[in-house]
């Protein structure tokens, strides 16, 4: 049996663990530069608030229902997902992180008569131990194990979990779940497969393997096996790579020219992108985030963060260190003067499993060529002998202002508590 | 008299790095790890969380205003535990005290009064307090 262990609404119950009042009530959080929604609570879910609606159109909304409102803060979220994500693997065998708020569970070989008591477990000790609530999904595949989380999600008297495994009750949930929600099917094929009357993820059963086959081709036929109880989809289990590496320091002193910075972040994201090829791994998000000093009262205060997400997974010290000092750029504000800096690599896969997109615009190839004569000539000649010089692009200022204090990560943001 | 200290670089970022040169120490084999604090304090590394600690209804515990208390949100709560509690919109610092039918938070100075814990309030144990950590004054 597979489990699939999903966050609820994962940024909003990030920043609800530290601000319990929140329970119950509208929040939401904003992408980078507040433009639009990203991650609802339920309640905003009830009164219309939409993923992905953009956020001046909210305001009458916000103000109506006294909606919480909270900037992205990746540095609390990808804490929190490394949490979960520790907690999850000293409860069962094995694990696969799918994304910053998905894991996999492999539960194969344990007893079919547990299963349901250990869903019911990983759910409960999962929200004691990080305040995170989670919906556990167990069946016999891993897309059926995702849907069985979304009825997890669905129908609160689950209590955290649902283990799906009697052929009749699988039928009768595909009966009622909507083809375009099935792991796999996608926008343009659930488009095609209604145009066709096929609503249900039942209804998709029953079409004939080969029709499946000649429309949708192996990954089609794949997601048809998988709803109909056959594994297709390979359990991955992570070896010893990282799932993110993170690279910071503290400058030796405040720097406010963005070229300064620049060049820190630059050699940061080098480093970076060094141990991302030491382990054969390639990231898709970059995240640059910057403080100011805390301890100078006297000055402006200000953190800023941003996620930005390559077209392409990568490992290229040319590209990353493109990407992050362009984001810096955008970042970097005056009046502030910043005390530390970094650089998270994210999303990070097999080098090897990487799809190449038809109209990648990066000769990769040609990168990975320049790479490792990079690495090569760093090794020989002691490090950063070659490194890259920092390019400049214009960028447009950031909006944050609804930025959440960072709890687990800096002494100065961590809960104040009366006693 | 003077005392001399090494300078730190604890805020540089160091340029360069794996330098390799001269003779392998022979003790190499044999080095332990330096003592870690993160290692005594932290039993649960994924379920540990930091407050600081504003007020001193805890005083008579020896928390005072400014300390930072290390909280491990895996443990479950008991009788004597000293929790950080969500009580009514707050956090709250305070002792769990459970008899027979009724749930009080004890404060550790006599100004303050113990809170009984009923069905109206909403309360949750945030989480239970294994260590303080205190700067002594004066150093």
């Amino acid at each position: 049996m597979y489990g699939l262990a999903d966050c609820n609404n994962f940024f909003v119950s990030c920043e609800r663990v530290f601000r319990p009042d929140l329970n119950g009530r509208p929040v939401i959080i904003l992408s980078n530069n507040d433009g639009c929604v990203i991650s609802r609570s339920n309640e905003a879910k009830r009164i219309g608030i939409k993923m992905g609606q953009p956020f001046y159109q909210l305001k009458q909304t916000i103000r109506r229902y006294d909606v919480t409102v909270f900037s992205s803060n990746y540095i609390l979220y990808g804490d929190m997902s490394k949490r979960v994500q520790m907690t999850l693997q000293s409860l069962v065998p094995a694990t696969e992180v799918y994304s910053i708020d998905e894991s996999f569970l492999d539960l194969r070989g344990i007893e079919l008569s547990k299963l349901d008591d250990l869903g019911h477990h990983v759910s409960y000790v999962v929200q004691r131990n990080t305040g995170i609530p989670i919906s556990v999904g167990i069946a016999p595949t891993k897309t059926l194990a995702k849907i069985a989380s979304k009825l997890c999600k669905q129908y609160p008297k689950l209590k955290g979990s649902c283990y799906m495994h009697r052929s009749e009750d699988i039928e009768k949930v595909l009966k009622k779940f909507p083809i375009e929600d099935v792991w796999g099917i996608g926008r343009r094929f659930s488009a095609m497969l209604q145009s066709r009357s096929i609503r249900t993820a039942y209804d998709f059963t029953q079409m004939p393997m080969s029709l499946v086959q000649s429309l949708m081709h192996v990954g089609g036929v794949k997601t048809w096996r998988e709803l109909r109880g056959e594994p297709c989809v390979e359990f991955e289990e992570q070896g010893r790579d990282k799932q993110q590496i993170t690279v910071s320091r503290s400058f030796s002193k405040e720097l406010s020219d963005v070229r300064d910075i620049q060049q820190q972040v630059a050699l940061f994201t080098s480093m970076a992108a060094e141990k991302l090829r030491k382990q054969g791994s390639v990231c898709h998000d970059v995240i640059v985030f910057m403080f100011t000093n805390r301890h100078r009262e006297d000055k402006p205060q200000q953190f800023v963060n941003r996620l930005v997400r390559l077209p392409v997974s990568t490992d290229s010290t040319l590209e990353l260190v493109n990407v992050a000092t362009r984001t810096t750029e955008e970042l970097v504000q005056a009046p502030y003067e910043y005390k530390k800096a970094g650089v998270i690599l994210s999303d990070i896969t097999p080098k090897s499993a990487v799809q190449t997109v038809l109209f990648d615009e990066v000769d990769h190839e040609k990168q990975d060529r320049l790479m490792r004569a990079m690495d090569a000539i760093n090794k020989k000649q002691g490090a950063r002998s070659v490194v890259v010089a920092s390019a400049g692009f214009d960028g447009v200022k950031m909006n944050r202002e609804h930025l959440s204090p960072n709890y687990t990560s800096e002494w100065g943001d961590i809960l104040v508590v009366k006693g | 008299m003077d005392i001399l200290t090494p300078k730190t670089h604890k805020d540089k970022v160091p340029l360069v790095e794996g330098i390799r040169a001269g003779f392998p120490s022979p003790a190499e084999d044999y080095v332990e790890p330096t003592l870690d604090l993160n290692r005594y304090v932290i039993k649960n590394p994924a379920s540990t969380f930091y407050a600081r600690i504003t007020g001193d209804s805890m005083v008579g515990d020896d928390i005072h205003d400014g300390d930072i208390v290390v909280i491990d949100k895996s443990l479950e709560p008991g009788d004597g535990n000293i929790a950080v509690c969500f009580i009514d919109g707050e956090f709250t610092l305070k002792r769990i005290k459970v008899e027979k039918e009724r749930l009080l938070l004890m404060p550790a100075n006599p100004k303050f009064k113990p809170i009984e814990i009923t069905e109206e309030n909403h309360f949750v144990v945030w989480g239970i307090v294994t260590y303080i950590i205190k700067e002594l004054k004066g150093t």
